[in-house]
């Protein structure tokens, strides 16, 4: 048995997956720190689940070192099985039971007594908003109190890590801001959370540092902030009456950068309204993913 | 979400012991079972329609003496224990494709309890179901001569070719990629009985068909049940009821075993 002195959660080192010549991961490399919310954000198909899967002992990586609390994930994947939750991209409850089976079945089969694991059902409920519906059929339930199903299995033992799988992937905004706020709340009792997601927003809001995954490698790491600098200067953005984007220039933030910009602009003949507007983390997200290389249509020819 | 109460600080999960997990799954599997509402009907109504059909539609033709029920009970058992486990590979097909397993993967848990609870749950909804059939054949003229040894016997017999062919499907519920697929496959099994001594003496059959009759599994089981029940002569039948079922169970064993390993990860 390890040792545990590490302040990482987690340390991923040259990770590599291939399915058959389709190479997933190729080389990853990522430090977790204990405590802090991490959000690996990448488009479809860029290996984020790949990487849970991995870290949450469901599949075995071809090459690379994985270690939580500097335990060896595949070497003893039943030490890192007692320190962590999943919460899936399916959510994984069990749709033939009520809210309250589900729970008590997960509290019993994480060494609760028949009675302690009712008592900790409830309260789970009770914290996640769930009372009204306890007794119904999880099948019944709506998208929003699925997920909430969902993590409150995840705290029946408070794990350590959480492991969240894209988690507001297919909910209304209200239920989105909901589950936000969950998870605010668990990060804030000291579980360190890991989450993937395609919404650049829900990794604005949520993360305290954010992993640009794409084509199975790291292209960015840092927080919000960090990664927006990296982009450099502001944008000047020109839109018509309506406010649709008709033209956007990107300066280098100084007084003649601007200058010129609106030059280009006024060259152009162009009509509307201008405004400057702060790096995104859309524009990051779109200059280190490929997206960057899919050319975009220029603008400025339809008003001409 | 209105006064979200703090949580706790974070904690190890604990190792569980023993059984527990095991049981939790077998009454995790029979809650789906009775709520299942289409196949618990299916389940007790399919026997006792194919015992009173047996009996009183084709009863008459193949022994107009009228005491066919006396021949046929033991494979109408057989053929419903066959329908009833045929549904394990259905819910394990589901559960393959549910989230929820993934979360078991990720607990400190033996990885075949959740295959253990199907098994385990089929086999005491298939003992109720065969006691229903009984309990039919009983009320219709069945007359079995047997004492509580030979019962006892008799019930073993029937509760190993449960639990051997319900780990069957349970392995074709895992190799199929969808609760659909489980079923189809699921059809070919069922077939099996139709073509043993179930329902007549294999000596009634075609030459060809009689070679693959005797030498099938389902008609040594068949023949230990009578045997047992009505007295019929028992041969070596038994032995190769045992041996027949011992081998289909440690390779659907070990079949399952590895499916579950190489499946469950990746959906």
């Amino acid at each position: 048995m390890p040792a545990i002195s590490t302040d990482d959660a987690i340390r991923v080192r040259g990770l590599r997956v291939a399915f058959g010549r389709h190479v997933v991961l190729d080389g990853l490399d990522l430090t977790v720190r204990r405590g802090e919310v991490f959000a690996l954000l990448g488009p479809n198909g860029s290996g984020k689940t790949t990487t849970i899967n991995i870290l949450t002992t469901l599949s075995r990586p071809d090459a690379g070192s994985v270690e939580v609390f500097g335990i060896d994930v595949p070497r003893d994947p039943d030490a890192v099985k007692q320190r962590i939750s999943l919460t899936g991209q399916s959510a994984a409850v069990d749709d033939v039971l009520t809210g309250t089976e589900n729970l008590v079945m997960l509290a019993r089969l994480s060494g609760l007594s028949a009675r302690a694991a009712r008592i900790r059902a409830d309260e789970l409920l009770e914290r996640f908003d769930l009372v009204d519906a306890a007794a119904k059929r999880v099948g019944t339930y709506s998208g929003g109190m699925r997920r909430r199903l969902d993590l409150a299995l995840s705290f029946v033992v408070t794990p350590e890590i959480l492991f969240l799988d894209e988690p507001t992937t297919g909910l209304d905004t209200r239920s989105r801001r909901e589950l936000w706020d969950v998870i605010r709340s668990l990060a804030a009792a000291g579980t360190t959370v890991f989450l993937t997601t395609q919404y650049l927003e829900e990794a604005d809001q949520l993360a305290d540092r954010i992993a640009v995954l794409d084509e199975g490698r790291v292209v960015g790491i840092g927080t919000a902030d960090e990664l927006k600098a990296r982009i450099g200067g502001d944008t000047v953005e020109l839109r018509d009456e309506h406010g649709a984007l008709l033209r956007e220039v990107s300066t280098d933030g100084s007084v003649s950068g601007l200058r010129q910009a609106l030059d280009i602009l006024d060259e152009a003949g162009a009509q509307g309204v201008v405004s400057l507007r702060r790096p995104s983390l859309d524009d990051v997200f779109l200059s280190l993913t490929s997206a960057s290389r899919t050319p975009t249509e220029p603008v400025l020819e339809e008003i001409s | 979400m209105t006064a979200l109460a703090p949580a706790s600080a974070p904690a190890l999960r604990p190792r569980i012991s023993g059984i527990t997990a095991e049981s939790v799954f077998v009454r995790r599997s029979l809650t789906h079972s009775l709520r299942d509402g289409e196949s618990l009907l299916m389940a007790i109504l399919l026997p006792v329609l194919l015992m009173l059909m047996f009996t009183f539609v084709f009863g008459g033709a193949i022994d107009p003496s009228g005491s066919y029920v006396n021949y046929v009970v033991p494979g109408v058992i057989v053929l419903c224990a066959g329908f009833g486990a045929s549904s394990t590979a259905v819910y394990v097909a589901g559960d393959m494709k549910a989230g929820i397993i993934d979360r078991f993967r990720t607990m400190p848990l033996r990885a075949s309890a959740v295959l253990t609870g199907h098994v385990v749950a089929s086999l005491i909804r298939n003992l109720a179901a065969t006691t229903v059939v009984i309990g039919v054949a009983l009320a219709i003229g069945f007359r079995p001569n047997a004492d509580a040894w030979e019962w006892l016997g008799a019930a073993g017999m029937i509760a190993l070719y449960i639990l051997t062919i319900t780990y069957l499907f349970a392995a074709i519920g895992l190799a199929a990629g969808s609760p659909e697929g489980a079923n189809a496959y699921g059809f070919i099994l069922l077939f099996l009985p139709y073509l043993s001594s179930a329902f007549v003496p294999v000596s009634t059959m075609p030459t060809w068909l009689q070679w693959i009759s005797e030498n099938q599994p389902v008609t040594p089981i068949i023949e230990t049940i009578r045997g047992l029940l009505m007295g019929t002569p028992l041969g070596d039948s038994p032995w190769w009821a045992l041996g027949w079922c011992a081998v289909i169970l440690t390779f659907a064993f070990t079949w399952g075993a590895w499916l579950f390993r190489r499946k469950a990860g990746r959906r």
